[in-house]
């Protein structure tokens, strides 16, 4: 057999989350994200794994909040309208100090919206999307190859800093086949000693709890949470830099959009526009420090973008707008074309100049 | 692969390239002089489907018919009325395209009593080795009956569309000749033919018989 096999997103994350040892999935069916559910209930039982289809995607979180308690890996996955459902589940997690890997396979909205894919749902990701404060790890991966590696890399970093973790995908890398090798896979041990796995009579309970009855201490787990988040700060960016070395202009792409943007490089490239991209791989946290170095050096930066302008803020923000930031977008399930991007670079240039 | 029958019928798991292949045959049916049109079943998948190749087989003269909702922002599961065209008129060829696994071959289910009754059909059973669920004898013998339950009509004969995308090696789909062997041999079924895309199809030929150059459907805005 070849060690190759051709397979859609939504399966590639299935199977890389069991390759992760993650034995437990709870979720409900929406498109475009249901092959998840479909492949974990085809594989789950033949590995002694746990499937449940739940009831609704607000049962599937709470499950997950549960398995997640004992220490086990869990997954839950979903798009968009499904993913709002999840939110007050995903702030109990976060103030539970819980790991697991929530799965959003986007579409376009706000609302119902539509079942094409979307980027739109980086505000929820990255800045919230349930009630306080608090931060998911968020991935956004590029190809059907790279939903194998972050979803391992997802599970690892959750539990390292017991935070619940969020891989942002979208309807296209969900729906799209890609040849994946499935075996660069590392699961790491991380500290469970919180974990609720009995006593056994020979240590004092565990709790897991996101109440607290005094405001002094709410506050203190909140301070100490933040110093977690302070180190993920430091230690977790990941991003992708593309011929960057001499770029006057910066296009700055996350997942599927970053796809179309290294087309759109290569055509300006070759009318010798020097052009690179950053790629954040993780939205949170956003690689503010390359942002900011390259704001030394470019022009102006474009955001390319399948939403109105939501990253576009993050790239201001990491930048301390000392360069202007051009969008592109699309929105509503289209996806831009690589002419699309390439007149918005130009456009840069132009703006670049002026100043 | 010539002498059709009036309905050819494509099913498989998820993924293993019925839509491309569909296409392909009934261009090449039009070709060859019978009247024929494609109809896509599949209600199951929200992207890549038939409807993407509306331009070519219009240019081909090949009618399309399909959901009203295909390729739009709607999530409804419906068949347009004129699909019973497929089982009404008798005049005409089909080729259709079933959605994947059991989900997919349900909605065959519809059709199924005036397709056995006619009694003119061939179900071919595409198989794809480089899928993970189906990578082996016993696991796509599984996904076949599952298939077979659901739409009721027994497969008739094997089309091997092993292949990764557009890495595909010819080395690739003539490794997997020995698979598509194995399973026809199992369930008595002939293999039809091995659908190879355009670009290695030569080199492929030379080893493996009955092969068929597929013209792939590719809308991606990205080739990297």
């Amino acid at each position: 057999m070849a060690d190759k096999v051709l397979m859609k997103g939504n399966e590639a994350i299935a199977e890389a989350a069991i390759m992760a040892g993650c034995n437990f999935y709870f979720g409900y069916p929406i498109t475009p994200q249901t092959e998840v559910a479909a492949y974990m209930a085809k594989r789950m039982p033949k590995i002694g794994g746990t499937f449940l289809q739940a009831e609704s995607e607000v049962a599937a979180i709470n499950m997950c909040i549960g398995v997640a308690s004992t220490g086990k890996r869990v997954m839950t996955s979903s798009s968009s309208p499904g993913v709002s459902l999840k939110a007050e589940g995903i702030s109990y997690m976060a103030g539970c100090d819980l790991p697991a890997l929530i799965v959003n396979v986007q579409r376009g909205g706000p609302g119902l919206g539509g079942i094409q894919p979307s980027q739109s749902d980086y505000f929820q990701a990255v800045k919230g999307g349930g009630h306080g404060d608090y931060h998911l790890f968020v991935v956004a991966p590029a190809s059907v190859q790279e939903m194998v590696s972050l979803t391992a890399h997802a599970f690892n970093v959750a539990e390292k800093y017991r935070v619940p973790a969020m891989l942002l995908a979208d309807g296209t890398l969900g729906q799209m086949m890609e040849p994946v090798v499935l075996d660069n896979i590392t699961v790491e041990e991380h500290d469970k000693s919180w974990a609720l796995t009995g006593t056994k009579m020979e240590r004092e309970h565990n709790v897991i709890n996101s109440l607290s009855m005094l405001p002094e201490e709410l506050e203190q787990w909140n301070i100490d949470r933040f110093k977690r988040y302070e180190a993920m700060e430091e230690q977790e960016p990941m991003w992708e830099e593309y011929e960057m070395e001499d770029a006057e202009v910066c296009v700055v792409a996350f997942g599927i959009s970053s796809r179309v943007s290294k087309n759109a490089i290569m055509a300006a490239r070759a009318k010798g526009l020097k052009v690179g991209m950053i790629r954040p791989i993780t939205l949170w946290p956003f690689p503010k420090k390359v942002l900011r170095a390259a704001a030394d050096k470019v022009k102006a930066f474009v955001t390319v973008e399948m939403n109105m302008g939501q990253m576009f803020e993050d790239v201001e923000l990491a930048t301390r707008c000392l360069k202007p930031v051009l969008k592109c977008n699309r929105t509503g399930g289209c996806i831009p074309t690589p002419e699309h991007v390439l007149s918005v670079i130009e456009d840069a240039f132009n703006v670049g100049g002026e100043q | 692969m010539k002498n059709y029958k009036r309905l050819v019928l494509f099913a498989g798991h998820y993924g293993s390239g019925k839509t491309n292949i569909a296409v392909n045959v009934a261009i090449d049916m039009k070709r060859s002089g019978y009247d024929v049109a494609i109809a896509d079943l599949d209600i199951v998948n929200p992207y890549y489907r038939t409807k993407d190749s509306e331009d070519e087989l219009e240019a081909a003269g090949v009618p399309l018919i399909s959901s009203e909702y295909a390729n739009s922002n709607v999530d409804v599961p419906a068949l347009p009325q004129d699909m019973y065209s497929l089982v009404d008129n008798k005049e005409r060829y089909f080729v259709i395209d079933i959605g994947g696994d059991d989900r997919g071959a349900l909605a065959l289910g519809r059709y199924t009593p005036f397709i056995l009754e006619e009694n003119n059909y061939e179900m071919l059973l595409v198989i794809n080795q480089y899928r993970p669920l189906t990578r082996d004898l016993q696991s796509t013998l599984e996904v076949m009956r599952e298939m077979e339950a659901a739409g009721g009509i027994p497969f008739t004969g094997i089309v091997n569309n092993s292949n990764l995308g557009r890495d595909t090696t010819p080395e690739d789909v003539i490794a997997s000749d020995a698979y598509a062997r194995e399973i026809a041999a199992a369930t008595g079924l002939c293999l039809r033919m091995t659908t190879v895309k355009e670009d290695i199809a030569e080199e492929v030929a030379r080893v493996i018989p009955n092969v068929m150059p597929l013209h792939l459907q590719n809308k991606r805005l990205w080739n990297n």
